[in-house]
C-alpha cells in the first residue's frame, strides 16, 4: 500500500510539481490550496506525511502546523515546510510549532525525494 | 518535464501578476490596507519562488528586490508612497516581459528598475545581507571531499520529547546504515519501568560505530534536522592504533564511562571484565554492549584489511577433487542406509544422530559440488578475441556482448563446452551475420552483434548464443540436404526438424570451403559434444532478423535430488526439479477419458504416460495410482506409477556399456537397503513415446 503525501501550497505550478514527483515515486498525493483548505481535507484522510508551504492567504504554513499537530491522528506525522533563504526565523518558527525539517526553495525533485525518504523511509 | 511546469507557471503568473496590478491600484487609494499589502507580498514571494524553481532565475532575483520592499512596508517599517506604486507597476510590466521573451531581456533596464527599489531604503539594505546561509537539507556535498574509510564513533542522544515533531530515530539510524558498516547499539538504561512510562516520550538513546568513505559532513547532515533537538557526538577513531586494539576496559574509560581504577580493581578477580562491571552496578549492560560492538567493528574492519592483503585461493589439482566428490557421493548413499536403517529401529536416540548425519551430509554435498563451479564469464571473455580477429579476416563489423558472465558451472563441463561453443560463434559470424553492405541494403545497423548469455534455469543452465544476421532459410536447408541426401524430396517435415538438420552428420551451407567453415564437420560435433554432457540443443530462427541457439545443460553430474516411486516390485526415480505436483488417477478418471492418456487438472487437459504400460510391467494396476506432473518448456505432462515413496537424495551411478543406448533411463541409483532403482530421464522418455506414437 502507498503512503498518503499531502501537499499545501497557494501557487498552482508548485503543487503541481510537487505532485508530480511524489506521484512517480510510487505515493499517493493529495493536494490543498492553503492552511484552511488543508485542516479541511486532512481529518480522515489518512495521510502519514504533510508538505507544506508557509505562505499562504487564509491560513499560513505556521499555523496549518499547530493546527495539525492538535490533531490526536496526527499528532506525530512527519510535516516538512519549504522555505525561501529569507525566511530563517520562519524556520525556527515552524519547528517551535512542530515540525519536522524543511526544504529550501527552489528545489529540484531529487532534493524533494531525498527528503521524504530522510522524514518518512 | 520541466516543460510542462514551466507552462502552468507561466499561467500562474500572468494570474497573480494582474492580481497584483488591481492590488496595487487599491492601495494607492488604502495605503494602510493591511490585506492588501499581505496579499501584494505573497503574490511577490510566489513569483520569485516558483520562477527559480521553474528556471526563471532573472525574474526570481529581479522580484526579490520587490518582494524586499513589501516585507518591509508589511511590517510597518516603510509608508507606502505613490512613487512606490509607481515603481512596482513598472516591475510588474517588467516582470511579464521577462516571462513571455525570456530571450529578450533588456538587462540594463532591469539593472536600473531594480536599483530604484533598492535604493528607496539604503539602510535596510544592509540588515539584509547578513542573513546566514544556513546549512540546507538539499546542498549536495561538495565534489572532491572523496574521503577514504574512516571509522566513527557516535552517540545520538535524542530530547526526551523529539517525537513531538514527527521525528523518527529509526529513519536516521537506517540512514546512518546506508552510509557504511555500522554497528548500532540501543542504550535502554533510561527507560522507566512501565507504571511511569509515557508512551509520547523517547527515552532510548544510541552508541554508534561507523565506518564509511563519506567524511564527516555527510554524517553530521543525517541529523540536521534534528541537532537541536538531541545531545549528538561524533569522534573519529583509528581503526588500526593501537596494534592491538583496546580491550574492553580501556573502550570504557575512554568513553568515560567508568574510571582506571575500577577497571583494575575488577580485573583482579577472574571473571569477564564485562561481567564483574555489570555485577558490582558500576557500568550498564547496555554500555558494555555498545563498547563490544565497538570492538567487534573494529575487529571485522582489520581482518577486511588483511584478507584483502594475504591470498584467498589456494590451487588444487583437479583429481582431488574427483576424488572428493566421489567419496561425498558415497557418504550419501551409505547415510541413506542409516536414515532407513534408523526407521526401522526406531530408537529415537538413533533417529536423532540419522537426522544430525543426514543434515551434515546435505551440506557437504552441496558445499563440494559448488567447489568445482567456476563462472563461465572466464571462457566468454576468451571469445572476445576471437570474434574480433575472426570478423577482421572475413571483412565484417561484428561486436560480441555477454550477459551472465557470473553463472557458475561445473569445471568439468566448461571445459567441454569450449570447442562447441567456439564452434557456433564461428558459424554466426561466418553464416549468420552478413557483409556491412548487405546489412546496410536490408536497414540493418552496419555492425552486427552476437550475444552471448548464461542463465540458471532449474537445475540446468541455459547459455543462448544470439546473431541479428540473416537467420536460417528453412527452405535452403531442406534443398541442400535433399542435394546431400540426407533426406528425400518427399519427407514431411517440421520446421524444428529442419533446424535439426544442420546437426546432421556431413551437412554445410557453405558453398564453398574456407578455412572457417564448410567442411561439414563443426555442428555434428557440437552435437555429439552437447550429448556428451547430458545437455540439449535448441535452434530459433527468423529470416533476416537472426538466429538463436540454445544450449541446456544440467547443473551437475553426480548427485540430483529425486523423487523415489514403485510401479509393482520395481523401483524408479524421477527428477525433483521438473516436478510440480502429484496428483490421483482412479478407475472413474480412465474411463472417462474413453482410453486416451490425459486427464484433467483444474480445467487444463494434462496428457500423462502410463509407465506401467511403457515398461511392460506385470500385473494388475492398484485401484487408486499417482500421477506425477512435470514440466517440460511450456508443457506438462504426467507419468503414472503405482506408489510415491518420497524424496530422495539420489547418487547417479552410470549404466554400464550394454545399457547405454537406452536413452529413457539415464542411470541408476542405489537405495538404502541395497535395491537398484532406475534414474528416468523425463524428457528422452517423453520424446519416445511420441515418436512411437507417430
Amino acid at each position: 500500500m502507498s503512503k498518503i503525501i499531502m501537499t499545501v501550497d497557494d501557487s498552482a505550478s508548485v503543487r503541481q510539481m510537487v505532485s508530480f514527483t511524489l506521484k512517480q515515486a510510487g505515493f499517493d498525493v493529495v493536494e490543498a490550496v492553503d492552511g484552511r483548505d488543508a485542516l479541511n481535507k486532512i481529518n480522515g484522510s489518512g495521510v502519514h506525511m504533510v508538505i507544506t508551504d508557509l505562505n499562504m492567504p487564509n491560513m499560513d504554513g505556521i499555523g496549518l502546523i499547530r493546527g495539525i499537530r492538535a490533531q490526536p491522528a496526527y499528532k506525530f506525522i512527519p510535516i516538512v515546510m519549504l522555505t525561501t533563504e529569507s525566511q530563517i526565523e520562519k524556520k525556527q518558527e515552524g519547528k517551535n510549532a512542530g515540525a519536522t525539517g524543511w526544504i529550501v526553495k527552489p528545489f529540484n525533485p531529487a532534493q524533494l525525494l531525498a527528503v521524504v525518504k530522510k522524514v518518512l523511509g | 518535464m520541466m516543460d510542462r511546469h514551466a507552462e502552468v507557471f507561466k499561467e500562474e503568473a500572468s494570474e497573480l501578476l494582474a492580481e497584483l496590478e488591481s492590488s496595487l491600484l487599491e492601495l494607492e487609494n488604502n495605503p494602510d490596507d493591511e490585506e492588501l499589502i499581505a496579499r501584494i507580498f505573497r503574490a511577490m514571494h510566489t513569483i520569485k519562488g516558483s520562477g527559480a524553481m521553474f528556471g526563471y532565475d532573472e525574474v526570481a532575483a529581479f522580484t526579490h528586490n520587490v518582494e524586499n520592499i513589501y516585507d518591509l512596508v508589511r511590517n510597518g517599517k516603510l509608508a507606502v508612497a505613490k512613487k512606490l506604486v509607481d515603481l512596482t507597476l513598472a516591475a510588474c510590466d517588467q516582470i511579464r516581459r521577462m516571462i513571455e521573451r525570456p530571450e529578450d531581456i533588456d538587462r540594463s533596464v532591469v539593472e536600473e528598475l531594480a536599483a530604484s527599489f533598492r535604493n528607496i531604503v539604503p539602510a535596510v539594505e544592509e540588515e539584509n545581507k547578513q542573513e546566514d546561509q544556513q546549512p540546507s537539507p538539499t546542498d549536495k556535498i561538495t565534489a572532491g571531499e572523496i574521503e577514504k574509510d574512516l571509522t566513527y564513533r557516535i552517540s545520538f542522544k535524542p530530547d526526551i520529547g523529539i517525537f513531538a515533531n514527527g521525528t523518527n530515530p529509526t529513519l536516521l539510524l537506517n540512514e546512518l546504515r546506508e552510509s557504511g558498516e555500522c554497528k548500532i547499539t540501543a542504550m535502554t538504561d533510561n527507560i522507566p519501568l512501565l507504571d511511569s512510562l509515557e508512551p509520547e516520550n523517547c527515552y532510548t538513546y544510541w552508541d554508534i560505530v561507523i565506518t564509511t568513505d563519506r567524511g564527516i559532513n555527510a554524517l553530521k547532515d543525517i541529523f540536521i534536522f534534528v541537532e537541536d533537538d538531541c545531545d549528538l557526538k561524533i569522534e573519529i577513531i583509528d581503526p588500526f592504533e593501537p596494534a592491538e586494539y583496546k580491550k574492553l576496559g580501556e573502550i570504557l574509560v575512554e568513553r568515560g564511562d567508568t574510571n582506571k581504577d575500577i577497571v583494575d580493581k575488577a580485573l583482579s578477580g577472574h571473571k569477564k571484565l564485562g561481567e564483574l562491571l555489570v555485577e558490582a552496578g558500576i557500568v550498564a549492560p547496555d554500555k558494555i554492549n555498545s563498547a563490544l560492538a565497538e570492538q567487534q567493528h573494529i575487529k571485522e574492519i582489520r581482518e577486511k584489511r588483511q584478507t584483502a592483503e594475504a591470498s584467498a585461493t589456494i590451487r588444487v589439482p583437479a583429481e582431488r577433487l574427483d576424488l572428493l566428490v566421489n567419496l561425498v557421493g558415497e557418504m550419501v548413499t551409505v547415510q541413506s542406509r542409516l536414515s532407513q536403517l534408523s526407521s526401522v529401529i526406531n530408537n529415537s536416540d538413533l533417529i536423532l544422530v540419522a537426522e544430525e548425519v543426514e543434515r551434515l551430509t546435505t551440506e557437504l554435498r552441496d558445499n563440494t559440488m559448488s567447489i568445482r563451479m567456476l563462472p563461465i564469464g572466464n571462457t566468454f571473455n576468451k571469445f572476445k578475441r576471437l570474434v574480433r580477429d575472426l570478423s577482421a579476416e572475413l571483412g565484417k563489423q561484428i561486436n560480441l556482448v555477454t550477459e551472465g558472465e557470473e553463472t557458475e558451472l561445473d569445471k568439468t563441463v566448461i571445459e567441454k563446452l569450449n570447442d562447441p561453443l567456439v564452434h557456433l560463434i564461428r558459424n554466426s559470424i561466418d553464416h549468420g551475420i552478413e557483409a556491412p553492405a548487405i546489412r546496410e541494403q536490408t536497414g540493418k545497423r552496419k555492425e552486427g552483434t552476437v550475444k552471448l548469455t548464461a542463465e540458471h534455469s532449474g537445475a540446468n543452465v541455459l547459455i543462448h548464443i544470439a546473431d541479428d544476421g540473416a537467420g536460417i532459410d528453412p527452405e535452403a536447408i531442406r534443398l541442400k540436404a535433399i542435394e546431400k541426401g540426407i533426406i528425400s524430396p518427399e519427407d514431411n517435415l517440421t520446421e524444428k526438424e529442419i533446424y535439426n538438420l544442420i546437426f546432421a552428420p556431413g551437412f554445410s551451407m557453405a558453398r564453398k570451403i574456407t578455412n572457417v567453415s564448410g567442411r561439414g564437420v563443426g555442428m555434428d560435433v557440437v552435437k555429439r559434444g552437447i550429448d556428451a554432457l547430458n545437455g540439449a540443443l535448441e535452434v530459433k530462427s527468423k529470416k533476416n532478423e537472426g538466429t538463436t541457439i540454445t544450449l541446456k545443460l544440467p547443473l551437475t553430474l553426480a548427485i540430483i535430488d529425486g523423487l523415489l516411486v514403485r510401479i509393482a516390485e520395481s523401483f524408479f526415480v524421477l527428477p525433483l526439479s521438473a516436478i510440480e505436483e502429484c496428483v490421483e488417477l482412479t478407475r472413474e478418471d480412465i474411463r472417462a477419458m474413453h482410453g486416451k492418456h490425459m486427464t484433467h487438472i483444474r480445467g487444463e487437459v494434462v496428457p500423462y504416460i502410463p509407465l506401467r504400460e511403457r515398461f511392460r510391467i506385470e500385473g494388475e494396476p492398484p485401484a487408486i495410482e499417482q500421477i506425477i506432473i512435470n514440466r517440460s518448456g511450456d508443457d506438462r505432462i504426467g507419468l503414472v506409477v503405482d506408489q510415491v515413496i518420497g524424496q530422495h537424495q539420489t547418487v547417479i551411478k552410470s549404466m554400464g556399456k550394454f545399457y547405454r543406448d537406452i536413452k529413457e533411463i539415464s542411470g541408476a541409483t542405489i537405495l538404502g537397503d541395497g535395491t537398484v532403482a532406475l534414474i528416468i530421464d523425463i524428457g528422452q522418455l517423453t520424446q519416445a513415446v511420441i515418436r512411437d506414437a507417430i
